[in-house]
């Protein structure tokens, strides 16, 4: 490798480190976007340009061209893409890194045969990449609302934990044996992606943090393993970064659910049928009152503090805008407003922090859960859209919840609550939620947006 | 278990860079604040695909007659591209509704 292309590669790669670095701080975040940015261009155009091999012209513009077609793609689906669809977007991403990996593994397993240091490094490419490619597209799928349901086969931990074991083995035996049979390890291509559907499949709306998490973790990884094939050091620390800052969130995520990432990934959510039930339905029974958009406006009207709650519902229903208007009414009305955060509310870490800002709301308003829990016992009303699971009292109460433990958003402690839902359907996680049954909390059913949008012409009119 | 061996003797440097770069990695992300959780998971994507450096060696490597490699080093470095121009174009779209609301 020539001098200046390993010089440029450890520029790009202190680039990557500065650049995580910033992004981690609200001020210098953009900045720290630029200047990542900024390295891995140079490490592209110095990786196509500065070598000593005797290329042909055809292939520099092969790779021209297969670049310029995936950068226009990706960024026609950068400016386009909606704020609520940001974890779609991440998991499709993700899938496109993993699936490059694995295609690398691929076609480099035909050039190395019989080098098993090399081998091990390859199979390793190719198992992770695909693993994530496929496992990605679930996950792209399930957000997209493609599949309804989680599918789960029976016994389907134990079946995925021996299925993965095979792929194991299987792997050591390719890298054992020096096979030189392509079918082989088009075989063991098939297996990991089928691994990967297996993995994501089971895995519930609410845990899709943790696996969104976990899954850009694993791109990094793949991308590393690569970095380590090439002896390539802007690939290896490029790829080992963003596995540590996948690992974790997942970690993070897990902590603000109370699981263990085991729990989640062997023990999804109501996957345990029976304790999902002992734990909910039977028990609470009651009445739930329902209320109306122009009751509730009055109630609105008349409060000194409400506390809005956002949930995965209010970015389906793009209500984020319409909570944004009607946080200004209310505060124009003299109302003291905030936001409730759970560290899980949406699909992914952070999801409702970036479509409150997309309808630029204060970052000021949005309050984390520790903070904001003291604050609920002097709120006159919290206002709960979209979000079940994280306000769920049976978390502290009912032992024989699957949620048992979870930190969750103290609602219950405020004076009234109203809560918005499209129906009394159940959350993702399957799990009966007793605070529609309690003496303080009404029911205001509909769409978010449409509710919202009423008690904005209500509250306008008074 | 000697391929194992023979593996860490000659990537024992490689090995070294790996283990310290997760000691950075974790020590540059953690505290980070929830507000930037998004963020910083779209602009990690976008590193991820420092993938595509591999992908444009399959290509420069390959043998100008060997179409199946180039073929698949063609989809992977255009898969890779989308992955970084993608991530970063959208984490800098997300970080600057971030910014405009400070005013």
């Amino acid at each position: 490798m020539n001098l200046t292309l390993s010089i440029l590669y450890l520029i790009a790669t202190v680039t990557f480190v500065i650049g995580l670095k910033l992004l981690g701080h609200p001020e210098s975040a953009k900045k720290g976007n630029l200047i990542a940015a900024t390295g891995m261009g140079l490490a592209i155009i110095g990786t196509i340009f500065l070598h000593n091999l005797e290329v042909p012209n055809f292939i520099y513009f092969l790779i021209g061209a297969a670049i310029f077609i995936g950068a226009i793609i990706g960024w026609v689906i950068a400016v386009k893409v909606e704020m609520t669809k940001m974890p779609e977007l991440v998991s499709l991403f993700n899938g496109f890194g993993g699936a490059s990996a694995a295609l690398i593994g691929i076609v480099e397993f035909g050039g190395n045969l019989g080098n098993t240091t090399q081998m091990i490094t390859i199979i390793a490419a190719i198992v992770i990449g695909s693993i994530t490619f496929s496992g990605s597209m679930i996950a792209w799928a399930k957000l997209n609302g493609m599949m309804w349901k989680d599918i789960r086969l029976p016994k389907y931990n134990i079946i995925n934990n021996l299925f993965f074991l095979g792929l194991l083995i299987f792997s050591a035996y390719i890298i054992w044996s020096n096979t030189e049979s392509n079918i082989i390890v088009y075989l063991l291509l098939l297996g990991a992606l089928i691994y990967g559907v297996l993995f994501v499949i089971p895995i519930g709306g609410a845990d899709m943090p943790v696996v969104i998490s976990l899954l850009n973790s694993l791109t990094g990884i793949a991308a590393a393993i690569t970095g380590i094939l090439y002896g390539n050091m802007v690939m290896l620390v490029g790829g080992i970064l963003v596995g540590s800052a996948g690992l974790i969130l997942t970690f993070a995520m897990c902590v603000a659910m109370n699981r263990s990432l085991a729990n989640v990934i062997f023990g999804a959510f109501g996957g345990d049928d029976d304790t999902a039930i002992a734990g909910g339905t039977n028990k609470t029974g009651g009445t739930v009152k329902k209320t109306t958009a122009s009751d509730t406006a009055v109630m609105m009207n008349y409060s000194d503090k409400v506390v809005i709650v956002p949930g995965y519902g209010l970015a389906v229903a793009q209500a984020q805008h319409v909570i944004h208007e009607l946080e200004e009414i209310l505060t124009k009305k003299g109302v003291e407003v905030s936001y409730a955060i759970h560290p899980v509310a949406g699909r992914m870490p952070g999801h409702m922090n970036v479509l409150l800002a997309e309808s630029n709301v204060d970052y000021d308003k949005l309050i984390d859960m520790d903070d904001i829990n003291p604050q609920f016992k002097n709120t006159d009303v919290v206002f709960v859209v979209g979000a079940n699971d994280v306000v769920n009292p049976a978390a502290h109460n009912d032992p024989s919840s699957p949620i048992y433990g979870m930190p969750i958003l103290d609602v219950e402690s405020a004076k009234q609550i109203i809560i918005n839902k499209r129906s009394m359907k159940p959350g993702y996680a399957g799990i009966e939620n007793q605070l529609f049954y309690n003496q303080k909390t009404s029911m205001l059913f509909g769409d978010a947006k449409a509710v919202i949008q009423e008690l904005i012409s209500e509250l306008k009119g008074m | 278990m000697t391929e194992f061996i023979e593996f860490i003797k000659s990537n024992l440097e490689l090995i070294y860079i790996l283990i310290l770069a997760i000691f950075i990695g974790i020590e540059v992300i953690k505290n980070i604040p929830a507000v930037l959780h998004t963020p910083l998971m779209s602009g990690a994507n976008a590193l991820s695909g420092v993938v595509i450096v591999g992908a444009i060696l399959v290509m420069l490597h390959a043998d100008p007659n060997n179409y199946i490699a180039l073929t698949l080093g063609f989809i992977a470095v255009v898969l890779g591209i989308i992955n970084v121009v993608g991530g970063f174009a959208v984490t800098n779209r997300m970080l600057q509704m971030f910014k405009k609301k400070k005013k």
